[in-house]
């Protein structure tokens, strides 16, 4: 009789097959279910997607710790409102990846599209390329590294969380800005209403370092990085203010 | 939504595939627009010939003796090839603004759906497999081609209404977007002497530019005028006789995704269009800048 069962588990993908999803044969739809209908507990932790090809909604609405590991570019919307899912896109991807997420962590390997995290209420977004326009608008507590640049309008109305930009930030950085906090190592094109360069205290040093360790980010020193935020002139009406919004 | 391609050729023996692939970009983007579809390609010019594409609502009265009645009409050698409701006629280049004339009088419910030394227009109402199927574009040989599969927003589901829009000769435009100014800027090229079909916003967008090619512009300068002249959302890819242009304005919140390789330049409103495209896995891949202009020339 056997009786090791780790002697004789075999590779994940040979005994769990259909955990390993070709969007090539199988539909996108399968997927989202198979991923939905985990529960609490649940020994099906490693997920595979193959042949995303730029497929919408790949890996939405996650809501258990499993890892999902898509190989190829996906396109809107991948990891939306993933909640303790650690999804990892070893491609690019398209508008609004990880838009809403609660928890957990996305990963992009490459670039991603406009609207990257918006409205992201908690976890860690990590795109390891360049993000394009209005990464991170209307955050409200998400976590978002990114490797690269990000494009203008970044940031805009952002009301909770952090964005560290490791490359430069387009025009209008923070436009209209509530409480989040934004570093940006390299250059800023402009900042938008109400967002100004603040000072970098050791509890600012300090969240930086922890964010940079958590998105895998080395040899970089969160010394590097200026602080920017809200300078708070909108929060009550103003008619003097009447231009800037 | 609306869903724009574009792919423009730099090796040649990509060529003869130039229909079927984007035929293939096209479909694969069937549910950004199904309201219509169309295509148009350059290629197989000769010199001293141009190329009128005509559209007929009641093609097997309007086709069958087109080309003999024009020719007489105006003393020319001309042919036709048919497909399905279009005709493209085959007239010498220096007669071309004649044969158009000459056209509206023999046939008053043709439509020239565009005109020139190389292109060739084909849309119609109806998802893009249709199109491509009725037209069989995939067959189609040439240097570069955009197509666009559209869900109309500011004018009707017609084929007039239908992209790519040509106002020029070898000059036309696919658009995802919306133009708020397009009355305006109408009434301006109106009085310029420009003449409109539609009342699409997208057919404002493609005369705007031929006609500041008109006075003497390059078409990377006509661009670059949209940014300026134009206001609305709008990504905008245009083809000429030798070229391929882009351009998003500032705001840029419609999507584009363009990948060149040394064999091709290609556009996609996403990345899907361009996932089954040669040698993409290497290819530069990126997202075009906001107000910034793009453009190749063979």
């Amino acid at each position: 009789m056997n009786i090791s069962n780790v002697a004789t588990a075999p590779a994940r993908e040979v005994d769990f097959p259909e955990r390993v999803f070709d969007l090539a044969k199988r539909s996108l739809r399968e997927l989202n279910q198979a991923l939905h209908q985990l529960t609490p507990g649940s020994n099906e932790t490693a997920w595979e997607v193959l042949n995303p090809k730029g497929s919408h909604s790949v890996a939405v609405g996650v809501d258990q710790p499993v890892a999902v590991d898509v190989r190829g570019s996906v396109g809107y919307y991948c990891g939306g409102m993933n909640a303790g899912g650690a999804i990892t896109v070893h491609g690019s991807a398209g508008p609004g990846v990880g838009e809403n997420m609660m928890s957990g962590s996305i990963v992009v390997k490459g670039d991603a599209s406009q609207y990257a995290g918006a409205t992201g209420r908690g976890g860690l977004l990590v795109i390891e390329g360049n993000a394009s326009s209005r990464c991170g608008i209307s955050m409200k507590g998400i976590d978002i590294v990114v490797h690269g640049n990000v494009g203008h309008m970044s940031a805009f109305m952002a009301q909770s969380g952090n964005l560290v930009v490791l490359g430069d930030a387009g025009d209008a950085l923070g436009d209209s800005i509530y409480e989040a906090r934004l570093f940006v190592r390299g250059k800023v094109g402009s900042l938008g209403a109400d967002c100004i360069a603040k000072e970098m205290r050791p509890e600012h040093l300090e969240l930086l370092q922890g964010l940079l360790d958590r998105a895998g980010v080395t040899g970089v020193k969160a010394a590097e990085f200026k602080r920017y935020g809200s300078a708070r002139t909108l929060y009550n009406f103003n008619i003097d203010n009447a231009d800037a919004y | 939504m609306c869903g724009i391609v574009g792919l423009f050729l730099k090796d040649k023996a990509l060529e003869p595939k130039l229909g079927s692939m984007l035929s293939e970009m096209l479909v694969l983007l069937t549910d950004r627009g199904p309201d219509s579809a169309g295509i148009a390609i350059y290629g197989g010019g000769q010199k001293d010939r141009a190329k009128i594409t005509v559209q007929s609502p009641s093609p097997s009265r309007d086709f069958p003796e087109l080309a003999t009645d024009l020719g007489n009409k105006i003393g020319a050698k001309i042919s036709a090839t048919i497909k399905s409701t279009h005709a493209v006629l085959d007239v010498p280049l220096a007669k071309a603004e004649e044969a158009r004339a000459a056209l509206l009088e023999l046939r008053p419910s043709l439509r020239v759906m565009g005109a020139g030394q190389s292109i060739e227009i084909y849309k119609e109402v109806g998802l893009p497999e249709a199109v491509v199927e009725r037209f069989d574009v995939r067959s189609m040989t040439g240097t570069h081609g955009i197509g666009h599969t559209r869900m109309a927003t500011e004018s009707a589901v017609t084929t007039l209404g239908a992209h790519p829009f040509s106002t020029g000769a070898d000059q036309c435009l696919v658009h995802n977007g919306s133009l708020s100014n397009h009355n305006n800027v109408r009434r301006e090229l109106v009085r310029e002497g420009m003449k409109f079909e539609t009342e699409n916003d997208t057919e404002v967008a493609a005369a705007y530019l031929s006609n500041r090619m008109a006075h003497g512009k390059k078409l990377g300068e006509a661009l670059e005028g949209t940014l300026s002249d134009l206001d609305g959302f709008y990504t905008f890819v245009v083809g000429t006789k030798n070229g391929f242009g882009v351009v998003r304005d500032p705001i840029a919140c419609k999507p584009a995704v363009m990948a060149e390789t040394e064999q091709y330049v290609a556009f996609g409103s996403e990345y899907r269009a361009l996932a089954n495209l040669p040698g993409i896995e290497n290819a530069k891949v990126w997202e075009p800048e906001p107000a910034t202009v793009y453009f190749w020339e063979h």
